[in-house]
């Protein structure tokens, strides 16, 4: 494995009165897609939140490029590179498409050259250019959200089910997004779709409880049906 | 040139654009179209909200801050301009250092509310505004020696915008105009301008950003953005604006005091307007003041007439009765939200809520 580009050493993150993150142990190397698999409550989307400083940890260490990150504000993580695109269609609904990825790159109008790589990607963004974000249908949300995260280059994506409640020829179209996109930048993704997952990752993590169980690479865990069934089938079972 | 003016933001619909021009056009020309001094008096208190009322739209409507301290900032501006008026005479550097230190006293009190409490939910920011601005209250009647406390005070403002100025000797068009016709214009251009400034605002990369923490303030931050500064500036931006409202109210009636510019009743108007015409809309300000202003000062010769022309029906005469106006005006207020949840100019331009 490369040197890596993020890793959380004992994590713990308590919302309120729960203890959420119960020692979260994660590496992410330098390049590629990085799946982070797990049942529904295992503590995914906590731990992109807190990765992102949106939940603060309330013990352990996060370390991005060489810096510590661990209980930075929200606004510094970002600028610092990591994007998020929550599992939510987080798009600002009021604003214009354009509006939106023009919020999202801070440091001046996006790119001409990038918006045409982002339109390749995405070409629905360009159709719907100058109409209100929030008349789009789920997926082309989901385009527009992740796009947003793109309007800049940057180091580290942290990407939250972009495949929840979405029509299969979008996750089709997806897919070749993704791949293309992780050649750029190096992606964490939250995914419960396996195919999906499978068909994208080169590296795994499996959470359970609030805490890493397996970790290696996705190649090994798509060949490996019993490891399959042993660490998502078991844990559905274990919880259901 | 008309889209350089209008920053982009045109009111995408037809009927909307001959609202405004209408309300523009008999803004413009009050003088000229209307007579009596009661038809100019509501034309420049119109043009006084419409700047106020944008204000406020800037924090409640493209930032999502509840704020009750508005016009606290609207009695700094007038108390500025009357305090030093009053104080040291009737000149033109006096009005503009009496501006200027209104301005620099709001934005710093803006500042350090937004700094202290932009940081807590919404309601409880609220509250602390509520809070500040009764304090307010209370200190501009207490020190009655320097405010001139419940009676406020009146002063004389430069000599050509006095009534007894005279710009021509010959009237134009049946009209002479003396200095109360030039505090009009100034009055008038004065909105126009802050409103084309306002309108700049909201639709610059700053209001986007505005826009974006009303929606989904976590969002916002997630794509690096500061929310508590942002809020914080838009506080200091519609403070300052606040300020210059007061600065013309005082400057128009000659006076300040605390009926005119602090109480909450103007505060509720305020919130009136801005649910009326459309909050987020920035037009909404503009039909939100006209119509409010208007209803305010004519429903109850509206409604004399009615009641007097309702003679023989059953209860409809005393139902009508001009002073029964502000129950119209509440059922008035009633309805239009219901209707136009969205504000006029938000119906008008087609949005849903």
């Amino acid at each position: 494995m490369s040197e890596p580009l993020l890793s959380l050493q004992g994590v713990h993150t308590h919302i309120g009165q729960y203890h959420i993150l119960q020692g979260v142990d994660l590496v992410l190397p330098k390049d590629g897609m990085t799946v982070l698999l797990g049942r529904n409550g295992a503590g995914k989307t906590t731990t992109l939140r807190t990765i992102m400083g949106l939940w603060q940890p309330s013990q352990g260490t996060i370390t991005f490029d060489g810096r510590s990150i661990g209980g930075m504000p929200t606004p510094d993580i970002a600028q610092g590179g990591i994007a998020y695109v929550p599992e939510t269609m987080a798009v600002f609904a009021d604003l214009t498409v354009a509006e939106n990825m023009t919020l999202a790159a801070r440091s001046g109008p996006v790119d001409a050259a990038r918006l045409d790589w982002i339109f390749g990607l995405f070409p629905a963004l360009k159709k719907f250019w100058q109409l209100p974000a929030g008349v789009l249908s789920g997926g082309q949300k989901q385009m527009l959200a992740i796009a947003r995260a793109i309007a800049e280059p940057r180091r580290l994506i942290l990407i939250d089910e972009p495949t929840k409640g979405i029509a299969p020829a979008i996750i089709e179209a997806m897919i070749t997004a993704f791949a293309e996109l992780k050649r750029e930048t190096t992606i964490l993704l939250v995914e419960q779709n396996f195919r999906f997952a499978a068909s994208l990752g080169d590296h795994v993590a499996v959470m359970d409880d609030g805490r890493i169980v397996h970790r290696g690479a996705m190649a090994d865990l798509a060949r490996d049906e019993t490891l399959q069934q042993r660490l998502l089938g078991l844990s559905l079972d274990a919880h259901q | 040139m008309l889209n350089s003016l209008l920053s982009g933001d045109y009111p995408k619909s037809r009927v909307l654009s001959g609202v405004l021009v209408a309300i523009l056009v008999g803004l413009a020309f009050a003088p000229f179209l209307f007579s009596g001094a009661a038809a100019i008096n509501t034309a420049a208190k119109i043009c006084i909200f419409i700047v106020l009322v944008a204000s406020y739209d800037l924090l409640l409507g493209y930032t999502g801050i509840v704020s009750f301290a508005h016009t606290m900032f609207f009695g700094i501006g007038g108390y500025g301009v009357g305090l030093g008026l009053y104080a040291f005479g009737a000149s033109w550097g006096v009005l503009a250092i009496g501006i200027l230190i209104a301005l620099m006293v709001a934005v710093v009190l803006a500042f350090l509310i937004g700094l202290l409490s932009l940081r807590v939910r919404a309601i409880f920011y609220a509250m602390i505004t509520l809070a500040v601005a009764s304090a307010f209250l209370i200190l501009a009647t207490q020190f009655s020696e320097y405010t001139g406390g419940e009676d406020g005070r009146s002063f004389s403002v430069p000599p050509v915008l006095r009534p007894g100025f005279r710009l021509f000797e010959a009237p134009v068009f049946g009209v002479t105009i003396n200095g109360r016709i030039l505090a009009y214009y100034l009055v008038f251009i004065s909105a126009v301008v802050l409103f084309l400034l306002a309108l700049r605002v909201v639709n610059s990369p700053f209001g986007r950003v505005l826009q974006a923490i009303r929606e989904n303030d976590m969002r916002a931050e997630a794509l690096g953005y500061r929310v508590v500064y942002y809020r914080t500036v838009a506080n200091c931006l519609a403070a300052a604006m606040a300020v210059l409202a007061g600065a013309m109210s005082a400057i128009w009636l000659r006076y300040t005091g605390p009926d005119t510019t602090l109480s909450f009743a103007i505060m509720l108007d305020i919130l009136l307007m801005v649910v009326i015409g459309g909050m987020g809309t920035m037009y909404g300000a503009v039909v939100g003041a006209t119509l409010f202003i208007v209803a305010q000062n004519y429903l109850q010769k509206l409604m004399g007439t009615a009641s007097a022309a309702t003679e023989g029906i059953p209860l409809l005469p005393k139902l009508l009765h001009p002073d029964r106006w502000l129950l119209l005006l509440g059922v008035l207020f009633v309805l239009s939200v219901y209707f136009f949840p969205t504000g006029i100019v938000g119906r008008l331009r087609g949005e849903k809520r």
